[in-house]
């Protein structure tokens, strides 16, 4: 009889199921994992090495690109370790902006991975649902920052530009009535708080209806229950954070624990699981969704009763208003020095974290005083998730190696940096 | 009782059932797909796309040569070129544009003083040969002219927040 060897099999980069440029290496006994081995490094761009070499603000632009599903949250982590090292006061508008588009991130990112989720286990359907109500919030993108996706929003010591008071609106035209856009445009009448208020309120409802579709179902649950089991203890121990962590039943989220913003004054639950299976992970991202929405709704509550400045007046971090820039000499100096030189940070080290949709994004910048970091390091929290891989997936079918991929919510652009 | 519910919901199929449901109310429901290129989504005016240079109403270019827009151009992606000419203006002689290169971050907007490079709402756009990714000052002025209206609506539309 001849002896029995395990099989290697190479899984990606080019897999559907990989989520961009996942390279697996599985040991299999049939059809079972032996042995996963991640390699990575496909999507490697430098972007801490790119960052040593440019002012601190042009590199924003380059945060957006690390978790490419949740822009606005990685440049978050990075502006507020600048902050950090700056002591720079944030107006408390500012601040209130930045945890809405926060959790609006949050529910970009949980939608696509639901979206993307479903569609690798074989949901199809909940595909259109989810990125139907992405279009809705990446137009909110759209009207602040002038981007769908890398919005370059967040600056040193504010946001860019305020919110507008008015969306912009569908047009009528040839192949379209004027009825049609007026029935489109009637969410978009006021400004853009408007807008997502009305979102607010539909989307619980929407939520309930990805619920419908999948909680119950029994092929979602034959796939997902009891696959990529992670104990509590061994979830701290790899470094787990996120909804990884808070799903093997630790309550454990940056917002709460190391608030920072305005997230003391605003009130939310943090959803755990228990048996800390890939279904639990789902349950726990469907129900951040419902308290992100809830924070939303809070954050434009107090938006709409508060106006007042989004960003500091110092001029020396953030440049002075177009109007008085063109009229006031000692301004375009300012501007000329903040657009030429940037700013400088004091001699130095920190290190900031956020909660990041999927876990604990921190920057962690050195400064030796200059204009640009001496080093700066991204905790990308999909890394350490990714790492767990070989342990979750022991034991388990070569088919649940795709759930167990998708419940760790992994973007390749901020593992591969 | 409830083990009997669910052994009765478990062989009628009922939460399929319900999940079939739901699609099949979006199936008899109004759709909202958006047929473009023919309809078109709403657009901010502080949306981002291709690069345009401006003029003044007399016909004369903005740019000044500053080169605010290269030094803060992240990407690298901007080249600039300037000479003085006779009436003593300082001009460019040559103001490209790497589109391959440019991440889209508005900085250039931001930074340019006399409003002339701008990023417009123009985004339909292809390349047909190797090379015409790089935007020559021609070109830029040439989308400029071309979208002038529409860039001075979304500029003064955004002025309030700048």
């Amino acid at each position: 009889m001849p002896e029995l060897r395990n099989l290697t099999l190479n899984f990606g980069p080019q897999h559907p199921a990989a989520h961009g440029v996942l390279r697996l290496i599985l040991e299999m006994e049939g059809e079972v994992i032996k042995r996963a081995d991640p390699h990575i490094g496909l999507l490697h761009r430098a972007t801490e090495k790119l960052a040593e070499s440019k002012p601190y603000n042009q590199s924003i632009g380059y945060m957006d690109r690390l978790d490419y599903v949740s822009m606005m949250c990685n440049e978050h982590g990075y502006v507020l370790a600048i902050e950090k090292l700056l002591s720079v006061e944030v107006p408390e508008r500012g601040q209130y902006i930045r945890v809405m588009f926060d959790e609006i991130t949050r529910i970009l990112n949980h939608l696509l991975w639901i979206a993307a989720h479903g569609l690798d286990v074989g949901a199809m359907t909940i595909f259109l649902y989810a990125f139907r109500e992405r279009e809705d919030l990446m137009d909110c993108y759209e009207a602040v920052s002038g981007a769908r996706l890398h919005a370059t929003y967040y600056r040193p010591g504010g946001v860019a530009r305020d919110l507008p008071d008015t969306m912009p609106q569908y047009e009528a035209g040839k192949f379209r009535s004027d009825k049609d856009a007026n029935r489109l445009n009637e969410n978009r009448q006021g400004s853009l708080l408007d807008f997502l208020e009305d979102f607010t309120q539909k989307f619980p409802k929407y939520v309930d209806e990805y619920e419908t579709l999948l909680t119950d179902n029994r092929i979602w649950k034959q796939r997902l229950v009891d696959v990529g089991i992670v104990s509590p203890e061994r979830a701290l121990q790899m470094g787990f954070t996120g909804p990884m962590l808070r799903g093997s039943g630790i309550e454990w989220d940056l917002r709460k624990k190391q608030t920072y913003e305005v997230y003391d004054k605003v009130e939310f639950d943090i959803p755990i699981g228990t048996n800390g299976d890939s279904y639990d992970r789902y349950l726990v991202r469907m129900a951040e969704m419902r308290e992100s929405n809830k924070i939303i709704i809070q954050c434009i509550d107090w938006l709409r009763k508060n106006p007042g400045p989004v960003h500091t007046e110092d001029h020396k971090l953030f440049p002075p208003s177009r109007e008085s820039m063109k009229g006031d000499m000692e301004s375009l100096i300012h501007h000329f020095k903040l657009f030429t030189e940037g700013f400088c940070l004091p001699e130095g080290e920190a290190y900031a974290a956020i909660e990041h949709p999927k876990g604990e994004f921190g920057c962690y910048i050195i400064s030796d005083g200059a204009n640009k970091p001496y080093r700066l390091k991204i905790r990308a929290p999909g890394f350490a998730h990714l790492a767990g891989m070989n342990e979750m997936s022991k034991g388990h079918m070569l088919s649940d190696i795709v759930t167990i991929i998708g419940s760790q919510d992994i973007v390749f652009g901020e593992i591969d940096r | 009782m409830a083990s009997i519910a669910h052994w009765i919901k478990s062989f009628t199929l009922w939460e399929l059932l319900k999940g079939m449901r739901l699609t099949g109310r979006y199936l008899f429901s109004r759709k909202i797909t958006v047929q473009y290129p023919e309809e078109k989504t709403p657009m901010s005016p502080r949306f981002r796309g291709l690069h345009a240079l401006r003029r003044y109403k007399n016909g004369e270019e903005r740019c000044i040569a500053c080169k605010l827009c290269e030094a803060v151009c992240p990407a690298l992606a901007i080249t600039i070129d300037s000479e003085q000419r006779e009436d003593g203006t300082r001009r460019t002689t040559r103001y490209d544009i790497d589109l391959f290169k440019c991440i889209f971050c508005g900085f250039c907007e931001e930074a340019c003083p006399v409003d002339s490079i701008v990023e417009t709402r123009h985004f339909e756009y292809h390349f047909e040969n190797q090379g015409d990714q790089i935007m020559t000052k021609s070109d830029l002025l040439k989308i400029g002219d071309r979208f002038e209206d529409q860039i001075a609506a979304d500029r003064k539309a955004d002025a309030p927040y700048r």
